[in-house]
Parts: structure tokens; sequence; C-alpha cells
């Protein structure tokens, strides 16, 4: 019993951690029909920011304000590098085939890999711990670190602030738009680039919460470890539906549930090939996943 | 026309030869400890156009996106080494296992000595091919019902988890586990013992015939229809291409290339093991392909050795560190190559997407200089 609680645990506090990801994904892929790989780099390169930023703050600011200090800056680096991956690398190829923009997504992960490789010199890095998320706690008997419960309720604040975000404000509109038809909405006098901005200033946002939640539980960061949380959230998205918020949160937390399963059981090698396996079923089945809309193809 | 296209077919034919008897030249005068990357360079050169002209087949020619490559190549290989582990080296390599579940050789049953080890290579490496074309076959099925990216994502999630069943324990005794499978005939059991050193010529030669036939297949009927589908699939549909088939068919071959792509990698390597068979390998490939050239083959394989031989050779010193007189250079240090590398590879998707090639042939640009030709061959249509 309680195996399975603490199984459960971590399996929500790992769909939330996916769901912050997620939501990348989704936004992107809704406006830009493209799939963002560079993604899961941005969120590794956050948690990476982090560990910079707090041993190089650590030289200047009192002890107790290095951690919130070394967060803020980490967030805000993050967002402005998704803002200038988006207008480095996409931007130029607007109006390329889709294929030559999922190329330079791949070019631009595979960059900021190699920038890690770079700077870390390929070693695994500590993740700092951050007061307050890493301390342990005990829940219905079982010992666990008080993220696994952050996870989940402020993963709640932030959808719920971003579905305000999206359905009630000006830039939200122009989102909507933009993802219906691209063209039509340039042609209402929509600014498409300034929406694509924010789109991705909002999924590198989410992506560097997530990296401080996901990071907390593990004990390093390399250089790859932002490449297979990605693919699985991306999983995570398809499965909700491409496009959809709480589809991308409901997916996620599937997700994670189940490889948090998988991990326990004498399966472990396979927690991926599940994933994925539940991609293609997913896709064949019912291509608009859980809450996707049906898109129809004109000729 | 066909006059055209039979030169072009003996230019290529003589070029290759050229090229096949200048690599065995080089490998037999020059001396191979003292010249380490180049034959390196050369051989993974050769395997890895290989294995990007079989990707070029799918994504440049039929426009389907895929991006499972890595896995088909992981079959290929592996094929290829549980067949040919000399059966007295099988308890050493699966040692964890207690013994292989496999318990003969390739080459031993064909014989043995020479002829047994060239008959044995060349099967083990087709029928590497085969399981990979056939599990492309099963694979398809489903995936090849989705369309540009959704397949992409699909493909690259078979990568993965054929990456995961041939690391799993219960497979043990025929994968070997998440251990490395050696000690197999390699490049290098090719090179005649106080004779001539033919392990570069090999894999020449193996590359080189698996290129052309699919140069071979791209002129045909089928490679038309392949092109057809890429250019328009509602056209192409109308014109009476099964498109089902036609897709099937470009993703069973392309995958059977790399199969055999994946064996010739094993020998390259001298071990096959699953973890190697990453996305990044998928990555890398895809990016040969985009540097040559969507939709060209030679572009491809130009590609592949300019990336092989940067990424191992040219650039090797952008990770050591050097000093100019006292001065110390920046930035030199371990990694910076890959990087520079990256760069270097941005560029060329934002600024030349059309990559060293574009779509055209290396004869066209031949005849392209002489631009006689040309207007004489539009004059004929």
């Amino acid at each position: 019993m309680q195996y399975a609680i603490s199984i459960l645990l971590s399996g929500i506090s790992l769909g939330g951690q996916y769901a912050l990801i997620a939501i990348g994904y989704t936004l992107v892929y809704g406006i830009l029909r493209l799939i963002n790989f560079a993604h899961g780099d941005v969120f590794m390169v956050a948690g990476l920011l982090m560990v910079y930023l707090t041993s190089f703050l650590g030289g200047i600011l009192p002890p107790a304000a290095v951690i919130p200090a070394g967060l803020l800056l980490a967030v805000v680096l993050t967002v402005v590098l998704g803002f200038v991956i988006e207008r480095a690398a996409y931007k130029p190829l607007r109006t390329a085939p889709r294929m030559s923009v999922m190329i330079s997504a791949i070019g631009v992960s595979y960059l900021l890999q190699n920038l890690a490789t770079y700077a870390t010199g390929g070693l695994p890095q500590m993740y700092p711990e951050v007061p307050g998320i890493s301390s342990t706690v005990t829940i219905l008997g079982v010992p666990t670190k008080v993220v696994t419960v952050v996870t989940p309720i402020l993963v709640v604040v932030l959808v719920a602030a971003l579905t305000q975000l999206i359905n009630h404000t000006k830039v939200g509109m122009a989102m909507r738009a933009a993802a219906k038809d691209f063209e039509t909405a340039q042609l209402m006098g929509i600014r498409i680039n300034a929406v694509i901005s924010a789109t991705f200033v909002i999924g590198s946002f989410l992506a560097a919460v997530g990296s401080v939640l996901y990071f907390t539980n593990y004990p390093s960061i390399v250089p790859l470890s932002g490449s297979l949380p990605g693919l699985r959230a991306f999983v995570a998205a398809v499965f909700g539906g491409i496009g959809s918020i709480p589809g991308a949160v409901v997916g996620a937390f599937i997700i994670g549930i189940s490889e948090s399963v998988i991990k326990g059981s004498s399966w472990s090698i396979f927690s991926d090939a599940f994933t994925f396996a539940l991609l293609i079923v997913i896709l064949v089945a019912k291509p608009t996943g859980l809450f996707g809309e049906k898109v129809t193809d004109k000729v | 026309m066909e006059k055209t296209n039979k030169k072009r077919l003996w230019i290529t034919l003589l070029c290759a030869g050229a090229l096949l008897i200048l690599v065995t030249l080089l490998e037999n005068v020059l001396d191979p400890s003292k010249n380490v990357m180049l034959f390196i360079s050369l051989k993974k050169g050769a395997v890895y156009a290989l294995v990007a002209v079989s990707m070029n087949l799918l994504n440049g020619f039929t426009g389907l996106f895929s991006l499972g490559q890595a896995g088909f190549m992981l079959l290929g290989a592996y094929t290829y080494a549980i067949l040919t582990i000399p059966a007295d080296q099988r308890d050493a390599v699966y040692y964890i296992y207690n013994g292989s579940a496999i318990n003969f050789s390739l080459p031993e049953l064909l014989g043995g000595g020479p002829v047994g080890l060239v008959l044995g290579v060349l099967l083990a490496l087709v029928l590497g091919g085969c399981v990979a074309a056939a599990v492309a076959w099963l694979i398809g099925l489903p995936v090849l019902r989705l369309k540009s990216d959704y397949l992409a994502i699909a493909t690259l999630g078979f990568g993965e988890i054929i990456r995961a069943v041939f690391q799993w324990d219960k497979l043990g005794p025929v994968t070997n586990g998440a251990n490395a499978l050696k000690n197999f005939p390699t490049f290098s059991s090719f090179n005649i013992q106080g004779g001539l050193r033919l392990s570069t010529c090999v894999a020449f030669l193996l590359a080189g015939i698996c290129i052309a036939v699919i140069l071979l297949l791209i002129n045909s009927t089928y490679g038309r229809a392949f092109k057809a589908i890429r250019d328009d699939e509602v056209a192409a549909e109308a014109m009476g291409i099964n498109l089902a088939r036609h897709k099937r068919l470009s993703f069973c071959i392309s995958s059977f290339f790399a199969g055999v792509g994946g064996g010739l990698f094993a020998m390259l390597v001298n071990q096959a093991q699953a973890k190697t068979f990453t996305t990044a390998m998928t990555y890398e490939i895809l990016l040969i392909v985009v540097i040559g050239g969507i939709g060209s083959v030679s572009g491809s394989c130009i590609a592949a050795f300019l990336y092989v031989a940067a990424s191992e050779w040219w650039l090797r010193f952008l990770d050591t560190e050097t000093y100019i007189g006292g001065f110390k250079v920046p930035l030199l240090r371990n990694g910076f190559r890959m990087v520079v590398f990256s760069v270097i590879i941005m560029i060329v998707v934002l600024f030349f997407r059309r990559g060293i090639m574009g779509d055209r042939e290396l004869p066209d640009l031949l005849a392209g200089l002489s631009g006689k030709t040309r207007r004489k061959e539009a004059a004929g249509k």
C-alpha cells in the first residue's frame, strides 16, 4: 500500500512537471504547426542556468538571497533564450516548407546540447537545493519531498492563469485567432510575429518553472537530460490533443503516472517504449487526441 | 534522351571504379597506422553515405518525413553481429548469459576461410537488411497512415521502442542485453595478411553497390512514382499511383538499406550495442541529408564525407587547448568542436536551405558546365 502511494505520488509530481513542458509544445504547435524539438533542451538549459547562476551569485549576494535571485534570473534568461531562438531560427523560415522549420528546430536542439556539453565539460552538474521544496515531508506514511506536493498545486494555478490569459486578454485572443487560421489572422491586422514571440515566451517561462520542479527531484543535470522529458511531454501533448491546454495537462498526468508505475515494476526498461507505443496507438486510433479539434484537409 | 542516360550511367560507373581504385591505392601506399584519421573518416563516410542516401530516398524522394533510421540500423547491426560471431567466441561475448542461444556463425557454416568469410558477411548483411525491411513493413501498417510531423514523431518513438527491446534482459541470450556484441568479422578482417589492405575498399564497395541499387530504383518507374507522391499526393493518386503500396515500398526499401548500413556500421566500430543507436544518430544523418540537399543522392554522399571528415578529423584541433607563442588561444577546449560544428549546421539550415547540391545530381552539374548539352536536351524534349 505504502509502495503504491509513493509510486502514485511520484507519478503525479512527474506528470505535473511534464504538463508544464507539454503546454509549451502544444501552444507552439497550435500556432506554427511546428514540433519545437528544441523545447526539451530549453528546459535543460533552464536547469543549467540555475546551477551556474547560484554558484555565481553565491559570491556576491548574502546566502539567503542567492536562491530567490538565482531563480528569478534563471527564469528571465530562459524566457530570453526562447524568444531569441524563435527570432533567429524559426522566423526566417516562416514561408519555408514545414520540414525546413522542423529541421531547424532539430539543429537548435543539437546546438543547445553541444553548448551545454561545452559549458559543463560533459560532467553532471549538481542541482542546488531550493529551500522549501527540497525538504522532506510525510504524506499518508510515505516520506517524500515537498516538491511532490507543490508541483500539482503550482500546475493547477499556472494553468488557470494561462487559461485566463488566453480566453480573456487581447494577446490571448490573437493567439487563438492565429491558431485557427494563420493567414486570415494576419489579414485582420494581428501582428503575427508578436503573437508568436509571446507564445515562445510563455512556453519558455513554463519550461523554466518545470525545470526547477523536475531537477529538484534529481541529483544532477547532464546535457542530454532535457531530450527525453521533452519527448515525453510532447507525447503527452499529442495524447491530450495537440493545441489544447487542458488536453496537454491531462495527457501529461497520465503519461507521468504510467511512467512512474512502469518504472516501479520489473518492466522498468520499457517505460519509454510504453510512452511511445501509446503515442503510436493514439495517433492511429484517434489522431486528434483526447481533447483535440478535428481538422479537415481541404484539397 | 536514352543516349544521355546511358552516357551518364557510364560516367557514374567510371567515376565509382576510379574512386575504388584510388582508395585501394591510398590504403596500400600510405601507412594506415600513421593516417588513422584519414581511413576512419573514409570508412565512416562510406557507411554514413549509404545510410544518408537511404534516408534521402524516404525523405527527399518520397516526401515521407521519417526519423526511425537509427532503429533500423540497430536491427541490421544486431542481425549482422548475431549471425557472424564465431562459434568459439560466443561464450566469451555472452559470458553474462552463460553462452548464446544461437550457436552457429554464417562464415563458418559457409565453409570458413576467405570464401566463407566473404559469403557469410554478405549474407548476414543482406539478412540484416531483410529483418529491418520486415519490421518496417509491420511498423508501416499503422504508421504510414500518418502525415508529415506525426509520422516523424511516430517513427522516432519506434526507434526508442526498438532500443528498449534490444536491451531487455530476457532477450539476453540472443541480444546480450545492454552489453555490446563483439568479436565478429569487421572491415579489417578483409585485409590480406602480408598482402593487400582491403578494409577501406570493402567499405566503399559495399556502400557503393547499395547506393547504385538505390540510384537505379530512383530512376525507374517506381522512383518516378515516389517523386510524384512527394510533389502532390492527390495528383499522384489521380494518375493511378497506389499511394499506400508505394509509400510502404519506399519505407521498406529505405529501411532495408538502413539495415545494411547498420551492419556496416557494426563492422566499422567493431561492436554492436543498442545504446549507440540513439535519436541523436538519426538527427546526425538527417543533418547530412539536409547539408547535401534534400533529394540529391550525390549531395548526400558528398555531405556524408564532409560531415564525417569535419567532425572526426579536420575540426579536431578545436578540442585541444592551443598556445601560439605564450598566448593561449581562447575558447579552445573539449567540446568546442561540436559547438562550432552545430553553428555551421545552423548556418546551412537557415541560409543555404538547398544544401550543397539542391535537388541536382553531380552529372547534372557537369552537364551544366557545358551549357550546350542542356540546351540540346531541352530542344530534344
